[in-house]
């Protein structure tokens, strides 16, 4: 094919030998090659070779792709494919340079949490200015006002909950709003703090009656809580309150005797242990080992409106990830997050959530070297997780097309395409197997999990 | 008059007194206690637990408080970034939506409350919707106004506005329709033109009454504006207090307490300054 070829048009052939007419591919190279390819519009180049790509991935068989197009049209079918291939995005991300970008000047939302990490370090090491960016981080109160100003466009992007942009997608808990995760920020990074009182009964069935805190109800947080007693014999509806608050309130809330515990980000899980008021039960990466917590992400709009704006996002979040894995830096990310306009946070206290060196509040030093990580790859598999966790608790009802929804909302090929041109080694496949709350997860077969754990035991 | 100088001398050293014993027992009470650690911990522990230096939970002590002041007040006005900015600036942030707020209510309750209070038939049509609007508190309206207006700097001024609008808006129609009957009929008498009738005669005869609502007014829109920016964040004095709070820093948050009481001491103190001026002897 010639890569001028416009692989929508159904008179152009795409496979074969590559194409189907010549004996050989030198054959056929030689011939095709006779037509000059126009490298003056590098951009139609690109265009034209990643939609041929993808074109001969969905049809391996050309005769049927023409027969495709000549049924529906080419306007039709390009409208079609790119619901499910974000051929904007692609380009975007495979053009080198990137071309102007859209919208240079960004606000992005943010809660101080050490899940905001990968922001705050790409603002304070200049990896936005680097790609082009101006950036405004905005520090928020609240999950749904994180929400609400993202759909409101008074933020491009934001920190999210890793549950809120497919729950922002599907319209449970607000007005549907087509919502991309285009990275994940971290994984693990949570635990369930108790109240100091409590520090004998650390067997969940002990739990009953509990008053229990959850960040928002669209959070992994509430979601692992829910796994983690209904595995324990208590039904997290009928015999425990959980209520949504925000971190500060839940450790007044804990110091005063008004709650029992809460699951929440760091650093407010060490920051009662350092306060004297709650111990550590249990860190969340035990579990679930690379559990997802914190997107970035945005309108989908953005993304398909302005992909080299998105493509250069995504570049500085990537960068950012890379430094906060290297544990030399971990002295110079502590300094930046404490700051007062970040996190705003004890030093020592930030600290032990980097290192996972912590004290537990019961007189033990600890460790636990992933306690919190950042990893950026947006495994659409943990999507899969999060709406039978949805469907489970009655978030959402009926039939869910699970693979669709969760390929729709976590931006795993741009992403793949991104960690590669940053030399990352990001994962070939978009779904893998989890252990967890020592149960398989099969991303396959969601239907059958929700099966298995509501069982009773 | 030396014995009343005494006698005054002694009332300023007893209030001193009462001060400093209040400031002795507020201190005692609140010396900071370290977290009692369970015995035989490790000095590893020990440290990660901060030991030595940190000043746990617990109400902090004036020492800590004064301390807060002094570090704020020294450089009020400095702005690293939009998240992090001087006390002077958020206080500026709070008062420019405070005023915008308020002068949209001034806009819209003048001249509505002028009408009102002019024509009995109206008074009665509009008398439902006030008292059902009326005792909406401002802060229920805030997540709809983020929703319609879409702007959380917006939607403050929305908030604001909301609940300025209705002592302003009933004064001004109680204060015209209370301007006495004789005015209106010398003015009649001497056939005076509509407007000049409002603006000479109404107007300066309504002032008190419009500016007692004017002054409820101010002091319920700033109330109201420290807990509307620790909803929507950003900016002002109200979100400073909410990312104190996140930091669990009780001083920072008494002395952001205290200024604000100050300010709107303040602000009260100048609308009754104004109301001074215009008030009339019969």
């Amino acid at each position: 094919m010639n890569p001028n070829d416009d692989p929508f048009d159904p008179y152009v052939r795409l496979s074969g030998c590559s194409c189907g007419r010549h004996a050989s591919q030198a054959v056929h190279d030689a011939e095709s090659s006779a037509r000059p390819i126009d490298t003056g519009n590098v951009e139609q180049v690109t265009r034209r070779t990643l939609e041929g790509a993808v074109m001969r991935a969905m049809f391996p068989n050309d005769g049927q792709r023409r027969r495709f197009l000549r049924a529906v049209g080419s306007g039709a079918a390009l409208a079609a494919i790119s619901q499910v291939v974000p051929f904007g995005m692609l380009e975007a991300l495979a053009a080198e340079p990137a071309g102007p970008l859209e919208k240079t000047n960004l606000k992005i939302g943010y809660l101080p949490i050490t899940c905001a990490s990968p922001l705050l370090i790409a603002q304070q090491n200049g990896y936005f200015h680097d790609a082009g960016l101006q950036v405004e981080l905005l520090k928020t109160p609240g999950w749904a006002l994180v929400r609400d100003k993202t759909i409101n466009r008074d933020f491009d992007a934001a920190q999210m909950l890793a549950p809120m942009p497919v729950s922002m997608s599907l319209g449970a808990g607000s007005n549907a709003a087509p919502t991309v995760a285009a990275l994940m920020d971290n994984v693990n990074g949570s635990a369930i703090t108790l109240a100091m009182r409590h520090k004998d009964r650390r067997d969940p069935a002990q739990w009953k009656g509990f008053r229990l805190a959850i960040p928002f109800d669209y959070s992994i947080h509430n979601f692992l809580l829910r796994e983690y007693l209904a595995k324990h014999g208590l039904d997290p509806d009928r015999d425990v309150q959980l209520r949504v608050m925000a971190p500060p309130d839940m450790l007044a809330n804990l110091a005063g005797g008004n709650l029992d515990g809460f699951i929440v980000a760091e650093p407010f899980n060490q920051r009662a242990v350092y306060e004297g008021i709650g111990f550590i039960h249990m860190l969340s990466v035990d579990m679930w080992r690379g559990h997802p917590c914190c997107t970035i992400a945005m309108e989908s709009d953005f993304a398909k409106k302005q992909p080299n704006t998105y493509a250069a996002l995504v570049r500085a979040m990537l960068r950012s990830a890379a430094y906060l894995n290297v544990a030399a830096n971990r002295d110079a990310i502590v300094d930046t997050l404490t700051q007062q306009k970040f996190l705003n946070q004890p030093k020592i206290v930030v600290k032990q959530v980097l290192t996972g060196t912590y004290a537990d509040g019961l007189g033990q030093v600890r460790s636990e070297p992933q306690r919190i990580g950042f990893q950026p790859f947006p495994w659409p598999s943990m999507a899969v997780w999060i709406l039978a966790e949805m469907k489970r608790w009655n978030y959402i009802k009926g039939d869910v097309d699970y693979k669709q929804i969760a390929e729709r909302v976590f931006r795993a090929t741009d992403a793949r395409a991104a960690m590669q041109k940053a030399g990352m080694h990001p994962p070939a496949e978009d779904m893998q197997d989890y252990e967890i709350l020592g149960r398989k997860f099969d991303p396959k077969r969601p239907d059958a999990y929700i099966r298995a754990v509501s069982a009773k035991a | 008059m030396t014995s009343r100088n005494r006698s005054r001398m002694q009332s300023a050293a007893l209030s001193l007194l009462i001060a400093g014993v209040l400031l002795a027992i507020w201190q005692f009470v609140t010396l900071p206690k370290p977290v009692k650690l369970p015995p035989g911990v490790s000095a590893e522990y020990a440290e990660l637990m901060g030991q030595g230096k940190a000043t746990k939970q617990g109400f902090p002590t004036p020492a800590q408080v004064t301390h807060t002041f002094v570090r704020e007040l020294r450089n009020p006005f400095y702005d690293h970034g939009p998240n992090d900015k001087g006390i002077g600036l958020q206080l500026g942030y709070s008062l420019a939506r405070v005023a915008g707020g308020f002068a949209l209510a001034v806009i819209v309750a003048l001249p509505l409350g002028f009408v009102i209070g002019m024509f009995q038939v109206l008074h009665r049509a509009f008398d439902p919707f006030i008292q059902i609007l009326k005792p909406i508190s401002p802060l229920a309206w805030m997540p709809i106004a983020l929703y319609t207006l879409k702007d959380a700097n917006v939607s403050a001024v929305f908030v604001i506005f909301i609940c300025s609008v209705w002592p302003m808006l009933i004064n001004t129609a109680f204060g015209v329709a209370g301007v006495r009957r004789e005015w209106l009929n010398v003015a009649q008498t001497l056939e005076v033109k509509p407007m000049r009738k409002a603006f000479q005669v109404i107007l300066p005869a309504a002032a008190p009454t419009i500016l007692t609502g004017m002054r409820i007014s101010m002091g319920i829109a700033w109330l109201v504006i420290v807990a509307a920016e620790m909803l929507v964040g950003g900016t002002g004095i109200g979100y400073y207090v909410w990312n104190e709070w996140n930091n669990l820093a009780l001083p920072s948050m008494l002395f952001a307490i205290s200024l604000i009481g100050l300010v709107g001491m303040l602000l009260d103190l100048s609308f009754a300054r104004l109301q001074r001026a215009v008030t009339y002897a019969e």
